[in-house]
């Protein structure tokens, strides 16, 4: 057999072990272009589609303001103008980051977005909302001053009264700060990782109503728009 | 096919399969740099400029010297078990009838006395023992009385500072109120010297990191909630999504701030129980909303949409002409 019929009857890769199977599945899901795209649908052209990324910009910026904090521990910002100034970062990051996820869900809510098999995508991205409310909530209880103190002591009834009080015990500072910087951002990041990963599988999702009759669908073989 | 004949099955064909239509360049890491820069210039400016607030915590010590008053009244409903700490029931301790429910749901109870506080021996006597001089004679006379005795005793001199001019234990009528008064002053000079802080926060032992005793009983006095519907933190100011000063706070619990605002919920005794579980409803509503007809049709009925895409509308709409 020549070297050039041998390549012709290559046979396709066979996935047989559980690595495999796995690299399998995440090229066919995840192939190169869709994670890294270099392009997207021309409908892809509106402000609503840079709160995603805000958010996870500012997330960028709580995790990295929030090392900072915690190498220090829960007090030193009170004594420290440098810490104060993170603690200042981790505020407002924390306030950008809800401000954009927010735009960022309500307008994916007006877009329907979850049309086209892109539900979990959705279910996600709220998943990620909820979480994070969770965590910023230990976040305020941890600032040991006196607004930390009365929402320990405000919060608890609701806590108390869901039966779950004993075991997310607000007034409880070892507690919830073993929460804030390792549970509730491990389970953030994971959310959010999953959201993104999910968003980049199964694309942006076309314009409602949109057609294969539409303009932008036809004679499309250049695949660009002129105004490239 | 035209779009107001398509099925959704047709329409979900078209989102579910991969855009084969018109593309744009779009460079992700690119973006991924520019709103690097732009929210860290945006957040950076803002911490130079407003920054973030820090209001010093209350500590025992403080609330003792500020309102020595409040303290003893507070003091003495801890050692006669009539505080709302003594009363509120799971997980803190038994007290009957005290759980918020619906019906015979009650999830208070659920979890059992996990954090127990008997706030008379917790709050007050355990502490005072730890005293170098501690009030032996009268801890011993408390010791030694019936629990009905304990109770008019707690009950007459709470009745007595109510009654006394600004609520002044110096100025007390006479009465018998058993070690009462004797035991009260001595925390409100432990608390004033600042060692009550230490000990409850203590519980014994060198290293802690639960102040759930202290919080408590700050909670317990009228001093603590003073302070905080000064800074419009009080459950009927929106408190949970405020923070002191003018910095924003939680502004995302606005939804769950608001439901304490309005009846029902303002007065039910069970208000916190009717808004988590509210809450909870309405959260896994707007999570499940691709499942729920009608939830999932509003985008459609009300055509925001249109304007994020009017370009492609617009397009489209060219195409066929």
């Amino acid at each position: 057999m020549s070297i050039r019929e041998d390549r012709k009857t290559e046979p396709v890769e066979e996935y047989y072990t559980w690595t495999g199977k796995a690299r399998g599945w995440l090229l066919k899901h995840l192939p190169a272009d869709k994670l890294l795209p270099q392009d997207q649908p021309s409908y892809v052209a509106s402000w609503i589609y840079v709160f995603g990324m805000g958010a996870i910009v500012s997330l960028v910026f709580i995790v990295i303001s929030g090392v900072v904090l915690s190498l220090n521990g829960p007090a030193w910002y009170h004594v420290s103008d440098f810490g104060h100034f993170v603690n200042s970062v981790h505020l407002w990051s924390v306030e950008l980051f809800f401000i954009t996820m927010v735009v960022h869900l309500w307008g994916k809510y007006w877009m329907a977005a979850w049309r086209g098999g892109r539900t979990l995508t959705w279910i996600t991205g709220m998943a990620a909302f909820l979480v994070s409310i969770v965590a910023a909530f230990t976040g305020y209880l941890l600032q040991t001053n006196f607004d930390s103190q009365w929402i320990a002591f405000e919060g608890k009834d609701a806590l108390n009264a869901s039966g779950i009080g004993a075991w997310f015990n607000v007034a409880n500072l070892g507690q919830i700060f073993g929460f804030h910087i390792v549970l509730l951002p491990l389970a953030v990041g994971a959310v959010v990782a999953l959201h993104v990963i999910l968003v980049r599988m199964h694309g942006v999702v076309p314009p409602i109503d949109a057609a294969e009759t539409d303009a932008q669908l036809q004679g499309a073989t250049d695949q660009t728009e002129a105004t490239r | 096919m035209s779009a107001p004949t398509m099925s959704r099955t047709d329409r979900d064909a078209l989102a579910r399969r991969p855009w084969r239509g018109h593309v744009r360049e779009y460079d992700l890491f690119k973006e991924l740099t520019v709103a690097l820069v732009v929210v860290g210039l945006v957040i950076v400016g803002l911490s130079a400029i407003v920054g973030s607030p820090d209001e010093p915590s209350v500590t025992l010590k403080s609330w003792a010297q500020a309102q020595p008053a409040d303290f003893v009244a507070t003091a003495t409903a801890e050692l006669g078990g009539t505080s709302e700490t003594a009363g509120y029931g799971p997980p803190y301790n038994t007290t009957a009838d005290a759980t918020q429910t619906i019906g015979a749901f009650d999830l208070q109870s659920f979890s059992g006395v996990q954090l127990p506080i008997d706030t008379a021996q917790d709050l007050v006597i355990t502490p005072l023992t730890t005293l170098n001089t501690p009030p032996n004679a009268a801890l011993v006379f408390l010791n030694d009385a019936a629990a009905t005795e304990k109770a008019d005793w707690t009950a007459a001199y709470t009745d007595a500072l109510t009654n006394a001019p600004d609520n002044d234990p110096a100025q007390v009528a006479a009465g018998d109120y058993g070690p009462v008064p004797v035991l009260a002053d001595s925390l409100l000079t432990m608390a004033s010297q600042g060692s009550l802080d230490g000990v409850l926060n203590a519980q014994q032992t060198f290293y802690n990191s639960d102040y759930t005793r202290t919080i408590l009983f700050l909670g317990d006095g009228a001093y603590f909630g003073d302070l905080a519907t000064a800074a419009r933190l009080t459950g009927d100011q929106w408190g949970m999504m405020n923070e002191t000063g003018n910095t924003p706070g939680q502004s995302w619990l606005w939804l769950f701030s608001f439901w304490y605002q309005i009846e029902p919920f303002a007065s039910a005794p069970n208000a916190d129980l009717l808004v988590v579980l509210l809450m909870l409803v309405l959260s896994v509503l707007l999570t499940l909303v691709p499942f729920i007809p009608g939830l999932r049709d509003i985008p459609r009925w009300i055509p925001i949409h249109r304007l994020i895409w009017r370009d492609y509308y617009k397009k489209r709409a060219a195409g066929r002409s």
